[in-house]
């Protein structure tokens, strides 16, 4: 599959007031085109700093990116002019779904202002050049064209009488009609990748389901790709192709979904796998802390909770190692038998 | 029911509405959070209290620690009504009967030392010296799993996971019979998870609590309760044991939820969800049953009815056509 994003190496310290953390350290990730690609990973293992560091909107006083490359359709996002990033990239081609649908409007604006606006520079009919702010113009036929977009976008994503729920508050929506026009304005730029933030963490299982389902309905038929961070196993059970697991800012581990739950090779995945409640109400969990990212462990940064570490982890960390095409494993003691074999 | 014959917490038809009012203070309705619940919890079991947010499963969690007063209804703990006494003689309830929020860890005032933070709740409920205060301290510090040399740091010193142990143990010091536990795993990695769902389950051995576990995790509550009764706008819709409920729902709200849990490595759920909307608003329930306007076995009698809770198979269900 031709590769839409593909990242490589990428290392990102944080200056914290406790000294230099380094959050991501030489991560590798693919999202194939037409993709749903799960980012799984336990709080503080560097998912979302990975998210922000693709969209280019890392904290700018406190990060440091040290190294490695963002490939998106083969230019590095690094290496471009920001301007031009900012102009055709980000919230274009490159579109967020934040986690907390609540805090991403503005409580005081009608939807429709807000909608609009994003319109007026993001729209895919909206041309590149022309002034800046705050000179730019919304000329009435784009206006027109686009806002019939937005009604259309609504109804697909299952809003209700979308024309009056427009002039409605953000206050006036539900949880889940507010995710729903969150979807809508990810998906309203027409872009080719999504990268969503754990957005259902904050909704009930009910409406998880209903919202999880109409994404992924969404996202395959317009044939956009999406990265999707969560640490919810469930929920990345139920829209990914591909999950791709994070520890303290390593990837561990990347697979079809299928092999990922049934035959996950990484010690790390399997006990992450084990913690989950099961049915006889059995409770497994990992021993010992995640490591403080200001002085992380050398080599495989699991290997002082792991039961099958070697002095080998402690040295460099493993290179990646193909068991099947598509699933790749960084470890130097893969288990090859599946769960519960 | 245990061998003494009575449950140590009964709720009787407890009721607990909030008025709405408009800019001018003058009430324009009710939010009917708790609308006639009852239930049972015996000594030393674990009850789950399920529901989606918004249904009342922590204003009735908060009814029965007399956070909020009851509306209407009786709260009987170990055999006496404890919704109405006067404030004094409540306080000396709350030695029994104790609440854990979300996260234990952040009611720790920051500028105590861990030892004040445990010494504190004895100082109020107790009469015992100092000596005997600190003896009790260490044990429960132990049972928590925390070396003594934590009671000399601060709260900040700690990491999040044990300061969560030290709320946790602020609670017990007062060895009460009855910890109501709301939402206690939320937001939490499913690793760290599992280390405080057996944490709780060593302590309830060790102490002997009763627990009155509110989650909306169904994963969690059925691995540590026993028994399960599942919420819907104020009202409980279905109460019984948690492998039978698990195994054969009989309530169409209870199939639904149960439906929705994703099940890792099995089909994926959400192809076959079919469960429509949202729940409706509290300030305006429907008529009869307060299912129906989601329900996919709906008829008639449904918007003129409210079906009772009514013992089928061994557990109780309010539906129609359980």
């Amino acid at each position: 599959m031709p590769e839409l994003l593909s990242v490589r190496g990428l290392r990102v310290d944080f200056v914290t007031d406790g000294g230099v953390a380094q959050v991501l350290d030489g991560i590798n990730l693919d999202v194939g085109a037409g993709e749903v690609v799960g980012l799984v990973g336990e709080s503080g293992c560097g998912k979302t700093t990975l998210a922000r560091a693709i969209l280019g909107i890392l904290p700018a006083g406190a990060a440091r990116i040290r190294g490695g490359e963002v490939r998106f359709k083969g230019d590095d996002l690094l290496r471009q002019d920001p301007a031009v990033v900012n102009a055709r990239v980000r919230g274009r081609a490159i579109t967020f779904i934040p986690q907390d649908p609540s805090t991403s409007f503005s409580p005081v604006f009608p939807v429709q202002t807000q909608i609009m606006d994003l319109m007026k520079w993001k729209s895919p009919r909206a041309d590149d050049g022309g002034p800046r702010w705050p000179l730019r113009r919304y000329p009435g036929e784009r206006y027109r064209a686009d806002r019939e977009a937005v009604l259309e976008t609504l109804r697909a994503v299952q809003i209700p009488e979308p024309a009056r729920a427009l002039r409605r508050l953000p206050h006036e929506f539900s949880g889940g009609q507010r995710q729903r026009l969150m979807i809508a304005m990810a998906l309203l730029p027409q872009p080719a990748l999504i990268i969503a933030d754990e957005p259902t963490t904050s909704l009930d299982v009910t409406i998880q389901a209903q919202i999880l389902r109409l994404l992924r309905e969404l996202v395959k038929a317009r044939g956009v790709s999406v990265l999707f961070t969560t640490h919810d196993l469930g929920t990345a059970h139920e829209i990914c192709d591909r999950v791709v697991v994070m520890y303290a800012g390593q990837e561990m581990e990347a697979a079809p979904a299928e092999a990922f739950f049934a035959r996950p090779a990484h010690p790390y995945t399997r006990r992450l796998l084990a913690s989950v409640p099961g049915p006889g109400g059995e409770l497994r969990d990992i021993p010992g802390d995640v490591p403080s990212l200001v002085a992380p462990p050398p080599g495989c940064r699991f290997h002082p909770r792991c039961d099958d570490a070697t002095p080998e982890c402690r040295g460099e960390r493993p290179a990646l190692r193909a068991l099947a095409p598509g699933h790749d494993v960084r470890c130097y003691h893969p288990v090859e038998k599946p769960i519960g074999a | 029911m245990n061998a003494s014959g009575a449950p140590l917490l009964e709720l009787v038809d407890l009721v607990r509405h909030f008025p709405v009012r408009d800019a001018f203070g003058r009430r324009t309705g009710w939010i009917r959070a708790v609308d006639g619940v009852s239930l049972a919890v015996d000594a030393g079991e674990t009850v789950g209290l399920v529901g989606e947010s918004g249904c009342g499963k922590s204003t009735l969690g908060k009814t029965v620690m007399g956070i909020h007063a009851p509306t209407a209804g009786d709260i009987r703990f170990a055999g006496r009504e404890i919704g109405r006494l006067p404030p004094r003689e409540r306080r000396a309830i709350a030695r029994d009967l104790q609440y854990v929020y979300q996260d234990p860890g952040a009611s720790l005032d920051p500028r105590w030392k861990v030892v004040h933070s445990l010494h504190e709740p004895l100082k109020i409920h107790t009469r015992l010296s100092r000596v005997e205060r600190d003896r009790e301290v260490r044990a429960i510090l132990a049972a928590v799993g925390l070396p003594n040399a934590h009671l000399d740091l601060y709260p900040h010193e700690l990491s999040g996971g044990q300061q969560r142990r030290v709320g946790l143990a602020r609670i017990l010091t007062l060895r009460p019979r009855m910890v109501i536990l709301d939402e206690p795993t939320s937001g939490l990695d499913v690793s760290v998870q599992a280390s405080v769902l057996k944490l709780f389950r060593g302590l309830q051995e060790t102490f002997a609590l009763t627990y009155v576990f509110i989650s909306h995790d169904l994963a969690v509550v059925r691995a540590m309760c026993a028994r399960i009764a599942v919420m819907y706008l104020g009202k409980l819709v279905e109460v019984g044991e948690t492998a039978a409920v698990f195994e054969e729902p009989r309530h169409p709200y209870t199939r639904s939820l149960l439906a929705a849990v994703p099940r890792i490595g099995g089909r994926r759920v959400t192809l076959d969800f079919t469960l429509e909307g949202e729940p409706p608003n509290p300030r305006d329930v429907p008529s009869g049953c307060r299912f129906r306007t989601r329900c996919p076995l709906v008829q008639d009698v449904c918007a003129v009815e409210e079906p009772p809770l009514r013992v089928v198979d061994g557990r109780r269900v309010a539906c129609h056509f359980a």
